[in-house]
């Protein structure tokens, strides 16, 4: 019987040494899912892409202990704001709506939006070339917004995704007739095996209030001394020449945009 | 589960209680006093504009429930039946649906038979002209087999224990009747184990509700998912989760009272 | 299909020991959770049994309110809400905020939800003690915390664990509902896996196989442990 009383007691211990765990590091939240070519989990457990990149040579220049703490992207706002996360590195467009409830530092790089389709089907990317058609999305991005305005009124459906690759799986497997997203996202699922179905159908026309302005680390109302560090960081790499060199290894083209 | 193999109950069940006792009433207050507070300084704004679909979406769910637990319902009879009588081959088939059924995780069942069927049929473009395809490409189909198969799986355990439970004795007895096999199971047996398997029903059916919302996951539309759509929109965790709450609580309270009301119709007449 | 089976390899370019990492931290979780849940069961249970008549309506509305609302659901609210309500509480005693890690988190929405099966399943098992041994215990001078622990929760043990084999098995199951909050155990890394080679089939097979094992594994060894625990009962069917 003790042994039983015991090992409880030690149960309530671990718990409560588990909660009490101190840490001293700044924890950026990645969107769970593997998004190509800015963050994925490789085959090892780890977290590879450009956006790694960039994390890693911000945190290097504003000499912070960064953290990659995996959450899912549909939860990532409130795991910002109640501090399960301190910052937010996931191709998160700068928008209104989302300043109305979190902080972003300035833009890191920008992305048009695309709508690639089937290779088999002619459509242009607007709400005429749309009409009719099932358009997957994922949840919580400026793409579902933007498809919910746009085309949402004469497309068949707007499907929305908990992860960008299910949206693009879906398009595969034929569910689904158009997907929506950044640009440069989808331009690396056409370039996997499984997006040889699809092509690019063209860029949708700009509407800078639900596209938002470039993409931004996302933060806390508030934390005005990490937004100031990180924003000098960014800055910094990007004068240094430090932003070219990694991004010259993922894209032929300037991602920073004008 | 358990009951008391001989002697008094050292517990005594306290005398039904009213609900107007002092303590209660002191609860009753501070809980008014919560949901006052909850409902005057949280967000409620968006209630309105979400009302009609909401009431969709709990329509959806409970279609959703009805449907996956009658089908599955019939589906559990012969499968917990050919576990008990049926011919070798086919028991342990059954036995092994059922063990890999209820030994995975109904999350991870959904999302292999929508993805993973998914990209099968990215395969097999051919597919696409096939008259099928319509009701294949849409997400409820996946939804609704997964938690069919699920409720068939858990009830037809409960099957196996109400048809091997019938005692024997009732069973020879039709024979010795003369009632031919198929007779003795369409009188006797069946309806026995039927009755012994009700009370779990309520029970199953209450799990079934809760397995509902993981539909949501595979972009099938019920009250979750757009409660979901409502926190995306407008960036409030709390109160769409609470009223989530109240919903299914309601719903559960209501699955309760419907299948007590049931129960309260069958007549029990036990030896 | 069988084609991609070399993506099931433990070294890379292979994802099996992503896949098992995962599983260890299911694992991870539901003992956790799970000895939580037993905690909290077992407080939960005396408290229905002996508490007052407030602790007990409390514990009823605990146990109806989660036994009532999907594991999803109320994942999804503890794991955020949970948080942001210690450190609350925390900043109103004044204490800087604690970092709750993933895990602790995961284990405590576990918990809280086998609590409320723990205490029905415990409290059932409570009752099925014949009183008479108890009142042995007590007229032998025990006092009630020794008569707890020598007799009470010895003698109740065979009759909860059926139930509490049940709820490990339920647990080794919720814990695949925290991929939805991002928590890489066995089902999201499976996801994360299936997404990245979009060879979902042969991985969420694989992940089947896993949680499959789990499950006969213990199977096993809850017989053996049924089998010990029954020592000196009746035999019943």
């Amino acid at each position: 019987m003790t042994s039983i009383v015991k090992t409880l007691a030690l149960a309530l211990v671990l718990s409560a040494a588990a909660l009490g765990a101190q840490a001293q590091e700044v924890k950026v939240g990645f969107a769970a899912e593997p998004y190509p070519p800015f963050t994925s989990p490789d085959a090892n457990g780890k977290w590879v892409g450009w956006e790694v990149e960039f994390m890693d040579a911000i945190c290097a220049e504003a000499k912070l202990k960064c953290v990659i703490t995996p959450v899912a992207w549909d939860g990532i706002i409130p795991a910002l704001t109640s501090k399960k996360i301190d910052m937010i590195i996931g191709s998160m467009s700068i928008t209104e709506e989302r300043l109305k409830t979190i902080d972003f530092s300035d833009k890191y790089y920008n992305t048009p939006t695309g709508i690639i389709g089937p290779k088999s089907e002619k459509f242009d990317a607007t709400p005429e070339g749309l009409k009719g058609k099932v358009i997957g999305v994922q949840v919580s991005t400026v793409h579902q917004d933007y498809a919910t305005k746009y085309f949402g009124p004469g497309a068949a459906e707007i499907k929305e995704y908990q992860t960008q690759d299910e949206a693009d799986q879906d398009l595969a497997a034929g569910r689904v007739d158009a997907v929506q997203a950044d640009a440069i996202a989808l331009d690396a699922f056409l370039k996997s095996d499984a997006g040889k179905c699809c092509e690019l159908k063209g860029n949708v026309k700009d509407d800078t209030a639900i596209l938002g302005a470039g993409v931004g680390v996302g933060l806390r109302k508030g934390e005005t001394d990490l937004k100031s560090k990180i924003n000098a960081a960014i800055k910094a790499i990007r004068a240094n020449g430090t932003y070219d060199k990694f991004s010259k290894r993922y894209f032929d083209f300037d991602i920073y945009g004008g | 589960m358990s009951e008391g193999l001989s002697g008094l109950p050292l517990y005594v069940p306290p005398k039904p209680r009213s609900l107007l006792e002092p303590h209660r009433l002191l609860l009753m207050a501070v809980f008014a006093g919560i949901i006052l507070c909850a409902i005057l300084f949280m967000r409620w704004d968006w209630l309105p504009t979400y009302g009609p679909r909401l009431l969709y979406g709990v329509w959806q769910t409970l279609v959703m429930l009805f449907w996956t637990a009658s089908i599955g319902f019939l589906l559990a009879v012969p499968i917990g039946l050919v576990q008990v009588t049926g011919p070798r081959p086919l028991a342990w088939l059954a036995r092994i649906f059922c063990t890999i059924i209820r030994g995975t995780p109904l999350l991870l069942q959904l999302w292999l038979l929508y993805y993973g069927l998914g990209s099968v049929f990215a395969q097999y473009p051919e597919l696409r002209s096939s008259f099928l395809w319509p009701t294949l490409r849409q997400a409820w189909p996946y939804g609704f087999t997964a938690l069919m198969i699920s409720f068939a799986a858990y009830e037809g355990e409960v099957m196996r224990g109400a048809f091997a439970g019938v005692p024997r004795g009732e069973l020879e007895a039709a024979r010795a009747f003369g009632m031919s096999r198929w007779t003795a199971f369409r009188r006797i047996w069946l309806p026995r184990a039927l009755h012994r398997a009700l009370p779990t029903l309520a029970g199953e059916t209450v799990l079934q509700l809760k397995s509902t919302p993981l539909v949501a996951t595979i972009t099938v539309i019920d009250v979750y998912a757009v409660i979901s759509k409502v926190r995306q929109d407008t960036y409030l965790t709390y109160e769409p989760l609470l009223l989530l709450a109240l919903i299914y609580l309601c719903l559960t309270a209501v699955l309760v009272v419907v299948f007590r009301y049931l129960e309260s119709r069958i007549p029990t007449r036990e030896a | 299909m069988s084609g991609n089976l070399h993506l099931l390899s433990l070294t890379p370019p292979g994802w099996g020991g992503v896949l098992l990492a995962g599983l260890f931290a299911s694992l991870q979780l539901a003992v956790g959770g799970y000895l939580l849940g037993l905690v909290i069961g077992i407080g939960g249970a005396f408290g229905k049994l002996y508490g007052g008549p407030i602790l007990r309506d409390l514990l009823e509305v605990y146990t109806t309110v989660i036994r009532a609302v999907p594991e999803l659901v109320l994942i999804l609210l503890l794991y955020y809400a949970g948080t942001d309500l210690i450190n609350q509480l925390l900043a109103l005693v004044g204490s800087p905020s604690v970092d709750i890690s993933g895990l602790a988190a995961g284990i405590f929405v576990i918990g809280v939800v086998q609590g409320a099966y723990a205490t029905e399943v415990l409290r059932g098992a409570i009752r099925a003690i014949p009183s008479g041994q108890v009142e042995a215990a007590r007229a032998y001078g025990m006092s009630a915390v020794l008569a707890l622990r020598r007799v009470t929760l010895p003698a109740m043990l065979p009759y909860a664990i059926p139930g509490l084999a049940n709820l490990w098995m339920i647990a080794t199951k919720d814990t695949a509902l925290l991929a939805v909050v991002g928590f890489s155990e066995l089902t999201l890394a499976t996801r994360q896996a299936a997404g990245s080679t979009k060879a979902y089939m042969t991985f969420y097979l694989a992940a089947g196989v896993l949680y499959l094992m789990v499950t006969l594994v213990s199977n096993v060894i809850i017989a053996l442990i049924e089998r010990r625990a029954r020592r000196g009962m009746p035999q019943t069917v």
